[in-house]
């Protein structure tokens, strides 16, 4: 038999359910596992009370015959999501000590649904990265290293670097992202892993810590697109604490799905082919509108002609809405207080948020700050507004043409850590692919595809109508059938 | 409308001001406007305070619908158009008083637009000019939270009671140009809140302030520079702003200087207004739409329900007391200026069962009632009398049972031990005779020891009848019904 902790969602809960193990040995054999893997710096913190307690709990469901979707499954939690009792920080030192009172809604219908926790994992502050170098608490390390016998530490991508770097090392068989311009996405195609953003408002974010309230969405990352579709299934759903949530049923997402798309359109979107695109990933692409074609799909070419404004208007939307939403973070009642001698509030704010912020969480909320300032705001704010509706309508009538959109999930594979930390603006043309979706509040994902020439993952993104995540899920199903993707690190931990 | 005639002698001659209003009016209900926290005045400071009014992380507002239906029912008791699409908008500023570093707004998109109220600045006076003042908006928005300096020698403490309670600020027109109309805007205003039920109006607790905007100019010259005096908490210090901040700018410019945009503050105590911040230090407050929050949207079904609910206000009700129950204009002005002693009057006729007794009802509730309760400091929602006691009382007049005087005795025996009047009656043997032989007797008794009067009065000096009508009375204590000897009187004399 296979290691416990080379299982993935469906796997171990079709193994409890069988009485093949008991939800308390897989659980341990994570824990132990997560514990020596501290080189890769994915957890921020270990919870295995939690993830046991959750598994007892689930041993103890199979024999009365209770069992949930995810009962015995332990998870990493990106430490976005306010967690009760358990220290919370958004890999930020601003929230150092923090610890909430409350569970976010999330993480709450992923206990109701049997899940367990095995730790926060780590992620770029406040989410604000795309190779998980702007933590508080050190980079993520990716568990792949290039073929090229030098051991270059790469970056797991970001922001959900913690949750792809552990799931890929087997140190979790899932995990919750978030995702704001491809915090999903990017990272499952770094490390080989599928990992899907669903329509805006179908997770709630009561209870995660905010970045760009109109575009952050919870999402789920996992080995394959069945668990995708099994842990997204148990995350989603209307709440009423969160305005901008879908008051709208859960589909049965894993229970329908299927790898057939006949009588679908995936539609190529021609404005994807950006210039300096590696090779590899356009051979990359080729090969999925051939494996989807393969599964049925009628391809076609599409235009979405304002694609090349979308990384600018999110790069302004994004930071001004963080500018905002970071204002809390003052000093005044949790976390980091830097209260100097003699000092007044204004110099306490000064101090407490100058010591608390990395960077990066600095260099956006002065751009959301000066994007948002009066004689600024029509020429910045307004125009990336506008920008955002012209996107949306782009994928409108695309969809009178397709009923999906295939492309490739970010223009590189992984990097090295450190290589584009010099030039921000190289580090978000990263998103370049992502970025759109996001705006549109487009469900996406990205699926593996194949390796590139170094040996590292490359993913596919799969983009589709609002609400149709199953139509997603499908096809990266179908896709990945066909890719047979089963490369994994080495480990050298 | 009627021009104003007040005027600030200057030393180069006239002045006219020109005011307009911003007045914050907390929402009556029982949640705050994001959260489920409670809102009720004087807790204990941090006792009413949710998650999301301390701004935790992640946390998120949700709009509590009964705000959003307060202010559209304001909206539409000043016969505003309502928006059935508006948006929040976050004002973003540094305070330890303001959790989220953001105060939750309408800037953009109001819920309520364009409306107007009528004042009248004499509401005693049924001659007094009436004025209609234009309000330009209503929205919604939070409230912060309260800073303690005074708790210890070198911290300052926050309470959260009021952080992310929902406040309607009404802004008006500058359409006032007297320190009397501000007053009676701001009168008018809390009586129509008070109608609508939305707002307590409670000045001294600070559910209703205002921001006093004063500028001044030559009559028929372009609007001056204003000056905005913040958070002013009754109507007298609202008319004492206007009046002091008028005069301190016609100084400035009189003296050569010019008047600066900028915030003020009142000084009660010293009665004058002190700059807080000019416009070069103000805020940029970084407006936004709330991207927390959904645009608000208004169905029919809403609006309707808004609708219906609305009570009728002061003015149709001040209208109806004159035209059906035909009451002077200065008593219909008097019973309809607050919701309450309104109540209390139609309760009483209620009480009555006879419209035909609706003017005795307000003479007695003016003079009567009104002057009872100022002799002991009392609102009349605390009135030692009820309605229906007030109506059995009106009741034992009119069937002739007291005498105006006896009446004014039960009254004050009802105002000290809360006793119904007929068992006050029964009790004291207050009732007022109608017994003809008895009064008869008292008449012939009074004609007897003054008969040199009788003998004037024969021989014309009539005016004496007054004198027989007293004499007898105080034989009788009072009791004796006053048409009974009137007519008795007149009979034995004749």
């Amino acid at each position: 038999m296979a290691e416990l902790t080379d299982l993935g969602i469906a796997a171990i809960r079709d193994g409890v359910r069988d009485g093949e193990f008991s939800a308390r040995e897989v659980a341990q054999a994570f824990i132990d596992r997560v514990a020596a893997a501290k080189a890769l710096n994915a957890f921020l913190v270990e919870t295995p009370d939690h993830a046991l307690k959750a598994a007892d709990a689930a041993d103890a469901a199979r024999a009365s015959g209770d069992l949930k979707p995810m009962s015995g499954v332990p998870i990493g939690m990106k430490d976005l999501f306010c967690t009760e009792g358990v220290p919370t920080t958004a890999a930020s030192g601003i929230l150092a000590g923090f610890t909430p009172t409350y569970e976010s809604t999330v993480s709450a219908n992923l206990w109701a649904a049997g899940a367990g926790m095995l730790g926060k994992l780590n992620l770029d502050q406040f989410a604000m990265g795309s190779s998980n170098e702007t933590s508080a608490f050190g980079n993520v390390i990716s568990p792949w290293r290039r073929n090229d016998g030098g051991n270059a530490a790469l970056a797991p991508g970001g922001s959900s670097g913690g949750s792809s770097s552990a799931i890929s090392a087997r140190l979790c068989p899932a995990a919750t992202g978030t995702d704001t311009g491809g915090s999903i996405r990017q990272p499952a195609a770094f490390v080989g892993i599928s990992g899907i953003k669903p329509t805006y408002g179908r997770c709630s974010r009561w209870g995660v810590v905010a970045f760009a309230s109109s575009l952050d969405q919870a999402g789920a990352m996992a080995h394959d697109v069945t668990d995708c579709a099994i842990m997204l299934g148990a995350m989603a759903g209307f709440d009423p604490k969160d305005s901008t949530s879908l008051d709208l049923p859960v589909p049965d997402w894993a229970g329908s799905l299927s790898g057939s798309l006949k009588g679908k359109t995936v539609g190529i979107p021609k404005e994807y082919r950006v210039d300096g695109m590696p090779a590899e990933i356009e051979m990359l692409w080729e090969q999925g509108i051939a494996w989807l074609k393969d599964a049925g799909a009628e391809v076609v070419e599409v235009s979405l002609p304002h694609t090349r404004y979308a990384l600018p208007a999110y790069y302004i939307i994004a930071p001004a809405e963080a500018s905002s939403n970071l204002a809390r973070y003052d000093g005044v009642r949790y976390g980091l207080r830097d209260l100097p001698d003699g000092a007044g509030l204004q110099d306490m704010y000064a101090a407490t948020r100058a010591a608390g912020f990395g960077p990066e969480v600095k260099r956006r909320i002065m751009i959301g700050t000066y994007v948002l300032s009066a004689g600024f705001y029509d020429a910045y704010y307004n125009q990336a507004q506008k920008v955002r509706a012209l996107i949306a309508r782009d994928f409108e009538a695309a969809w009178e043409r397709c009923d999906l959109l295939l492309t490739p999930t970010a223009p590189s594979a992984a990097f090295a850590l450190g290589e584009k930390q010099a030039d921000p603006l190289a580090m978000y043309l990263n998103d370049v692919f992502t970025v759109p979706a996001s705006l549109a509040g487009l469900p996406a994902m990205s699926v593996p595809g194949g390796l590139d020439a170094q040996g590292l993952p490359l993913g596919l993104q799969i983009i589709g109508k609002p609400l149709d995540e199953q139509g997603v899920l499908d096809a990266g199903l179908a896709i990945e059938q066909r890719a047979g993707f089963s490369a994994r690190p080495e480990q050298w931990w | 409308m009627t021009e104003s005639t007040y005027r600030i002698q200057g030393a180069t001659g006239e002045w006219e001001v020109v005011i307009g209003l911003e007045v914050h009016a907390q929402v009556t209900s029982q949640a705050k406007l994001f959260s489920g926290a409670a809102t009720a005045f004087g807790a204990e400071p941090n006792t009413q305070v949710s998650l999301i009014d301390a701004a935790m992380p992640g946390m998120l507002p949700v709009p509590n619908k009964e705000c959003i239906r307060q202010a559209v029912r304001t909206g539409m008791a000043i016969e505003a158009q309502i928006n059935k699409w508006s948006r929040f908008d976050r004002k973003n500023y540094f305070y330890a008083d303001l959790p989220q570093g953001y105060q939750i707004s309408q800037l953009y998109h109001p819920l309520v637009g364009e409306g107007a109220i009528e004042v009248t600045l004499d509401e005693k006076d049924p001659d007094s000019p009436t004025k209609r003042i234009g309000i330009e908006r209503i929205h919604v928005e939070q409230d912060a939270g309260k800073l303690m300096h005074d708790q210890h020698p070198t911290r300052s403490y926050v309470d959260l009671n009021r952080s992310g309670v929902a406040l309607m600020e009404i802004v008006s027109r500058p359409d006032m140009r007297s320190p009397a109309e501000a007053g009676a805007y701001v009168k008018k205003l809390r009586s129509i809140l008070r109608y609508v039920g939305s707002c307590d109006g409670n000045m001294e607790e600070g559910s209703m302030r205002a921001d006093v905007n004063v500028s001044v100019r030559k009559p028929g010259e372009p609007f001056g520079t204003r000056t905005e005096t913040k958070n002013v908490n009754s109507v007298r210090f609202v008319m004492a702003v206007v009046e002091i901040e008028a005069r301190r700018q016609v100084d400035v410019i009189e003296d050569g200087g010019k008047v600066v945009q900028e915030t003020r503050l009142y000084d009660p105590d010293r009665n004058e207004t002190r700059s807080m911040r000019s416009k070069e230090d103000a805020h940029d407050y970084r407006y936004f739409p709330d991207p927390d929050l959904l645009p608000l949207e208004l169905d029919d079904a809403f609006l309707e329900e808004c609708r219906a609910s609305l009570p009728e206000l002061p003015d149709a009700k001040r209208k109806r007391y004159e035209g059906e129950l035909g009451l002077t204009a200065y008593a219909a002005a008097v019973l309809t200026a607050e919701a309450e002693t309104a109540r209390w009057y139609e309760a009483l006729l209620d009480a009555c069962g006879d419209a035909g007794m609706a003017k005795a009802a307000s003479n007695w509730l003016i003079s009567d009632l009104f002057g009872a309760l100022n002799r002991l400091g009392k609102d009349i929602d605390d009135s030692p009398v009820s309605p229906r006691q007030g109506a059995e009382l009106l009741k034992l007049v009119a069937d002739g049972t007291l005498s105006g005087s006896l009446a004014k005795q039960v009254f004050e025996i009802m105002l000290e031990t809360g006793d119904d009047p007929a068992k006050i009656v029964e009790e004291k043997g207050l009732k007022q005779t109608s017994d003809t032989g008895a009064i008869e007797e008292v008449i012939a008794k009074v004609l007897a020891d003054n008969a040199d009067k009788v003998e004037q009065y024969k021989g014309g000096k009539e005016a004496l009848f007054g004198f027989f009508v007293g004499q007898t009375m105080k034989a009788m204590a009072g009791k004796a019904n006053p048409q009974v000897v009137n007519e008795l009187l007149r009979k034995a004399l004749s």
